[in-house]
């Protein structure tokens, strides 16, 4: 079976979510033609080479709908020989499309491919999609159907963490955040946005509040205590985990992930294509897996993809050096530490989407790059790489140098 | 046109006035002959030249109380008999026809292409109320007593002809859901501020305003079969719709736990039904409608809830050979709690009522007391403030046993303590008249022992009343030994006159409705000792169907009541009757921590201070045990079933020792006196709908697995043998039934 390489990933730099956020005047395709034109130029690529592009998008409307990827191919100016496909898989729809990209080199069905993800969460909602499993009762009752950040509650409720941990944890994610930026570990992979006339838009992550400490987040009323207490959701939370009482709310928008616009992009390919378009292999994918979870915890599937993938490769975090969890919300890291009895030091060393923000499908694809160039900055070997997802999911990816 | 139900008038302007008026009956309902007389109505309506318009109203008192539910178990019951028949297929799409047929004679009146107007003279519930959904303009009485609504959800269905659609279509969604499904009953005004009717007027204007509605603005077709027409609440897949919505199925599952099928299908046909054209909604609740239908759910709370209450409430198990004879004038003795609840139902009931207690100002104290509940019923307006008047003044205080002599009835409602109400009895008899019967309100003292005190045994009696008295619509009567005819039948005379629901019972400990929730309460002390949280016991509990958990239901009863009576089961049982785990559980939460309940704010809950303040489970319990490590390898399921199954299993046992001897009276009394999963159809319903075969073998499981206390008694086993169920074995007589 031929081997799949990853040889060159870019990101766009995360864009406050709102009206008034640096990239709000960029459009969806813009920013997902942004990092199709980043991987060109920066590799000198053939992209008649390009086989597939691959992009997670979790809210697929309006001018992110019909197939986002096969319009930002004409956009970025690619042939028309290159088509696209978008993938969604929710939170971790850009590190799904990294493995589906993988899986169809690895089966040598194609030879080069793009993979990534966009969301411009400014310009299209959260939600905006429509979801059957917050409004159809065939399927919410089922599926336990809570907001994230309900469910978010209820995991810290229900593993005992507390107000206090998960603010702290979310000023970790700053400081390290703030620290990564400040010494240039994303300087490689981070491309600046640009206007037509190639003035500079954005060239950093809008979101970050490096000056964030516990007494400010302390004064932050919690966010989902409406909805659990008004809403119902917190007697949904119970009944499918009624050794609880009460479900605590302590998440709100400082340990929460950001709002944010941003893309990513991975460029895939086979030994020989990788040798063909004179490219030098950086990283390969070892191994990944996905699962559904219980859904009224709606945000535990790392922990139990973890366990899927390790189970099947025979690898234990023996075998990891570096672990990157999005940090959707703080209790979902907290957990998976806690699950696995890791050291916080080798998780999320460079912050994460607390501190710089979460677009949707992005993220996945975002972080994968994250660790890979950290790797390589410490000379390490193999990473983990892990989202939660919506409904109760996860996917996880080992990623190890070459 | 040949018409039996209605009378079908045709003015000169060609107004077609159709007056539902069922003969003999006091009460119109829906059952087959009305069905096919409506769709001949409608049929006239829409193809006769000389009719313009119609009137839709009613000639009883009442407009109507909707579909005929025996005509609905019967759609059940031949459905399975065409099931084993014709097969499964033929069999549904029968059944789905025969339940679709009146939402489309409804539908056909609704676009029969001249204008309807219903002109709704009184109550209008279930299918009567979706007939005048189906008008084109509604017009009401201005009566708050007029009840206007779809209760069916409460008998374990759902609106089948078009309710759940328009309901859907005129209110705002977050209303419309609320009232399907919790089957609220509208007053007039919170009709119409819903929208669901568009008139309110007084009733010797009422064949008028309707006539004037078809001469000024008569209307023909429904604002859903408009171009452009709007649901209230936005689209279902927008923005508006995904506020409501999302809440709405966590509300639901809040509310219901996912235990009513009936519930969850309403959701389900709102949700979907608003997507859709009217016709094609239509048809999606029918659907549904045909799939509730077949639920065990509505065939056993259709029994429970509606045929069998309405029997004990008819005194099915009245003595027929004492002559009827209305209870006039009662007197109490005590004027506690109990005794004042007792005292505010009979008055309103229109009864005299003589409230004593040792002095005079206790006695006014629960007067007092009658009239602060009253107030509470008016400011809820259940009450005018002219009832609330003449019942008071039904009610006279003293202290004086002379007061006696002249009542058809005497409840003693004192303090539960034996040599105190032995007392009373004996002074009571110096005075009371031959004849009059005495009723003790007790949950615990055994009547017959109770009556041995008594020189008239005959007359005595056992009426336990439930608290608070004025919301708990069971009373049980226990006969003693030596009870006599005449006192039962007076009893129950007395019940039915206060318009609650009697349950006949023989005398035990605990008769039957403490001994069974007995069962429930230990079993939750048995969980605690096995390390299982408590919040996941009281959790489990209402998961199972109880009102409350196992631990808060004990914090009401007394902590240190449920000691006593440990003590006293292992005094006569043997120290083996009660595990050690269990007992010295409860001796430290009596004896160490002085947990005694609600009573003194410290229980299995603390109980804070601060009006309106949550109660929370007792940090300190979880000291007490050894907690489980991991919760989530608890089955739920298995905790469910323990608390079902013990107290099945104990009215099992009350049926076999005699205690019970109608099975309506198990269930009925199960769901009223103590909560017990109303969608079961009650103790009895739970295992014939299990099938006792089944039953006994889960009984067995749980046996093996959690102690003899599960093992299924002679009875059950003898019927899982031979295939029985209790409503098969033990049928109520006909003659009864009827009665």
């Amino acid at each position: 079976m031929p081997e799949a390489f990853i040889y060159d990933h870019v990101r766009s730099p995360r864009g406050r979510g709102k009206k008034d956020g640096a990239l709000h005047e960029v459009s969806t395709v813009k920013l997902a033609a942004h990092v199709l034109e980043a991987v060109r130029d920066r590799n000198d690529l053939d992209t008649a080479l390009v086989d597939d592009v691959v992009l997670g998008c979790v809210d697929p409307v309006g001018e992110a709908g019909g197939d986002i990827a096969r319009s930002a191919v004409f956009t970025a100016g690619y042939p028309n020989s290159v088509p696209g496909i978008h993938v969604n898989r929710y939170c971790a729809s850009g590190l799904d499309a990294v493995n589906l990209a993988h899986a169809a080199v690895a089966s040598g069905q194609h030879d080069l491919m793009i993979a990534g993800g966009v969301e411009s969460m400014s310009r299209v909602g959260i939600g905006s999609a429509g979801n059957a499993w917050a409004m159809d009762p065939v399927v919410a009752l089922p599926g336990y159907f809570m907001p994230q950040g309900v469910s978010a509650d209820l995991i810290a409720t229900k593993y005992g963490f507390s107000r206090s941990d998960v603010d702290a944890y979310a000023v970790e994610s700053q400081t390290r955040a703030a620290h990564a930026w400040s010494e240039g570990y994303f300087a490689n992979s981070v491309v600046p946005v640009r206007d037509i006339n190639g003035i500079t838009i954005l060239d950093h992550d809008e979101h970050m509040r490096p000056d964030t400490n516990m007494q400010k987040l302390g004064a932050l009323n919690a966010s989902f205590t409406l909805y659990g207490e008004m809403g119902g959701f917190d007697a949904v939370a119970i009944q499918a985990h009624p050794e609880i009482e009460a479900v605590d709310h302590i998440h709100h928008a400082g340990n929460s992930s950001g709002i944010v616009d941003g893309a990513a992009a991975v460029l895939i390919g086979s030994k020989k294509a990788g040798k063909k378009a004179g490219l030098k292999p950086r990283a390969k994918i070892k191994a990944f897996s996905n699962i559904g979870s219980e859904p009224a915890l709606h945000l535990t599937g790392p922990v139990d993809v973890t366990e899927k993938l390790f189970k099947r490769t025979g690898m234990s975090f023996a075998d990891i050096d570096l672990v990157e969890i999005n940090e959707a919300f703080a209790s979902v890291v907290l957990r998976y530490i806690q699950a696995f009895d890791l050291d916080p030091a080798i998780v999320n060393v460079n912050g994460g989407a607390i501190a710089m923000g979460h677009p949707l499908g992005a993220t996945g694809a975002m972080i994968l790059g994250t660790v890979i160039d950290e790797l390589e900055r410490r000379d390490l070997n193999r990473a983990l790489v892990t989202l939660c997802i919506g409904a109760g999911m996860g996917t996880a990816t080992i990623v190890e140098r070459v | 046109m040949e018409l039996k139900n209605f009378r079908f008038d045709i003015d000169s302007d060609g107004i077609a006035t159709i007056s539902w008026d069922m003969p003999g009956k006091s009460m119109n309902v829906i059952d087959l002959s009305v069905m096919d007389e409506l769709e001949k109505i409608v049929e006239a309506i829409s193809s006769d030249q000389t009719i313009t318009s119609a009137i839709v109203t009613s000639g009883k008192q009442a407009f109507s109380g909707g579909a005929d539910l025996k005509m609905l178990e019967s759609l059940n019951s031949s459905f399975q008999t065409e099931l084993k028949e014709k097969g499964q297929q033929a069999a549904i799409e029968k059944l789905f026809a025969d339940a679709s047929r009146l939402g489309d004679i409804y539908r056909r009146l609704e676009t029969c292409g001249k204008p309807i107007v219903a002109a709704i003279n009184g109550t209008a519930v279930g299918g009567a109320f979706e007939l005048v959904l189906a008008c084109h303009h509604r017009i009401v009485v201005d009566d708050e007593n007029i009840k206007l609504g779809l209760p069916e959800v409460r008998v374990g269905l759902m609106p089948g002809a078009g309710g759940t659609q328009r309901v859907a279509r005129m209110a705002n969604p977050q209303d419309a859901l609320q009232m399907l499904l919790k089957g609220q009953q509208l007053s007039p005004s919170r009709a119409k501020a819903m929208k669901l009717v568009d008139e309110i007027v007084p009733l010797d204007g009422l064949l008028a305003s309707a006539k004037k509605w078809l001469a000024d603005s008569p209307r023909s077709v429904q604002p859903w079969d408009e171009d452009g027409f709007r649901l209230p609440g936005g689209k279902v897949y927008s923005a508006q719709g995904a506020n409501v919505f999302p809440a709405a199925n966590a509300i639901y599952r809040r509310e219901t736990y996912d235990n009513y099928p009936g519930a969850r299908s309403i959701m389900s046909a709102v949700f979907e039904g608003l997507q859709l054209p009217f016709d094609t909604a239509l048809r999606v609740e029918a659907r549904y409608f045909t799939h509730v239908l077949q639920t065990k759910e509505a065939a056993a709370m259709i029994r429970s809830l509606f045929i069998s209450m309405q029997e004990l409430n008819k005194l099915a198990r009245r003595p027929s050979d004492v002559p009827a004879d209305p209870i006039r004038k009662i007197a109490i003795i005590g004027a506690g709690f109990m005794g004042a609840g007792i005292a505010g139902v009979s008055a309103r009931a229109g009864i005299e009522v003589v409230l004593l207690d040792r002095d005079r100002e206790s006695a006014d104290k629960g007067k007092a007391s009658v009239e602060a509940g009253y107030a509470h019923q008016v400011s809820r307006k259940r009450m005018s403030e002219a009832e609330k008047d003449a019942a008071l003044l039904k009610i006279a205080t003293g202290a004086d046993y002379a007061a006696l002599a002249g009542v058809d009835l005497v409840i003693e409602a004192v303090f539960e303590d034996r040599g105190v109400k032995e007392q009373i009895i004996e002074r009571a008899e110096t005075v009371l008249e031959p004849g009059t019967i005495f009723g003790s309100n007790t949950s615990t003292l055994p009547i017959t022992s109770l009556a041995s005190t008594s020189k008239r045994p005959k007359d005595f009696i056992g009426i336990h009343f439930f608290s608070p008295v004025d919301r708990m619509m069971l009373v049980e009567i226990i006969k003693g030994k030596k009870t006599g005819e005449r006192a039962l039948a007076r009893a129950l005379d007395f019940v039915r006159a206060i318009r609650k629901t009697p349950i006949v019972v023989n005398d035990s400990r605990g008769f039957y409705t403490s001994r069974v929730v007995e069962t429930y309460i230990s079993e939750g002390h048995r969980m605690l000792g096995e390390g299982i949280p408590a919040a996941m016991i009281e959790n489990v509990g209402r998961m199972a169907g109880m009102p409350v958990g196992p631990l808060a239901l004990n914090d009401e009863v007394a902590i240190d009541l449920s000691l006593k009576i440990m003590r006293a089961t292992r005094a006569d049982l043997g120290a083996d009757s009660v595990p050690d785990d269990q007992f010295r559980l409860i001796e430290q939460m009596v004896e160490k921590h002085g947990r005694l309940g609600r009573k003194n704010g410290k229980g299995f809950y603390d109980y804070p201070d601060r009006a309106g303040a949550k109660k929370t489970l007792w940090p300190g319990l979880a000291q007490l045990v050894q907690l489980v490590s991991d919760a989530d390898a608890i089955d739920v399921e298995t905790l469910k079933q323990r608390f079902l199954v013990i107290q099945a299993l104990e009215t099992a046992r009350c049926f076999q020792e005699s205690v019970l001897t109608d099975v309506r009276e198990a269930d009925v009394g199960s769901i009223l006196g103590f909560g017990f999963a109303p969608f079961t159809g009650g103790t009895l319903s739970f295992i014939d709908f299990m099938g006792a075969d089944k039953f006994v073998a889960l009984a067995r499981r749980l046996a093996k697995a959690h102690g003899a206390r599960f093992k299924p008694n002679r009875l059950l086993t003898q019927m899982a043998k031979n295939n029985e169920s209790f409503y098969g074995r033990f049928s109520p007589p006909e003659a009864e039934k009827t009665a």
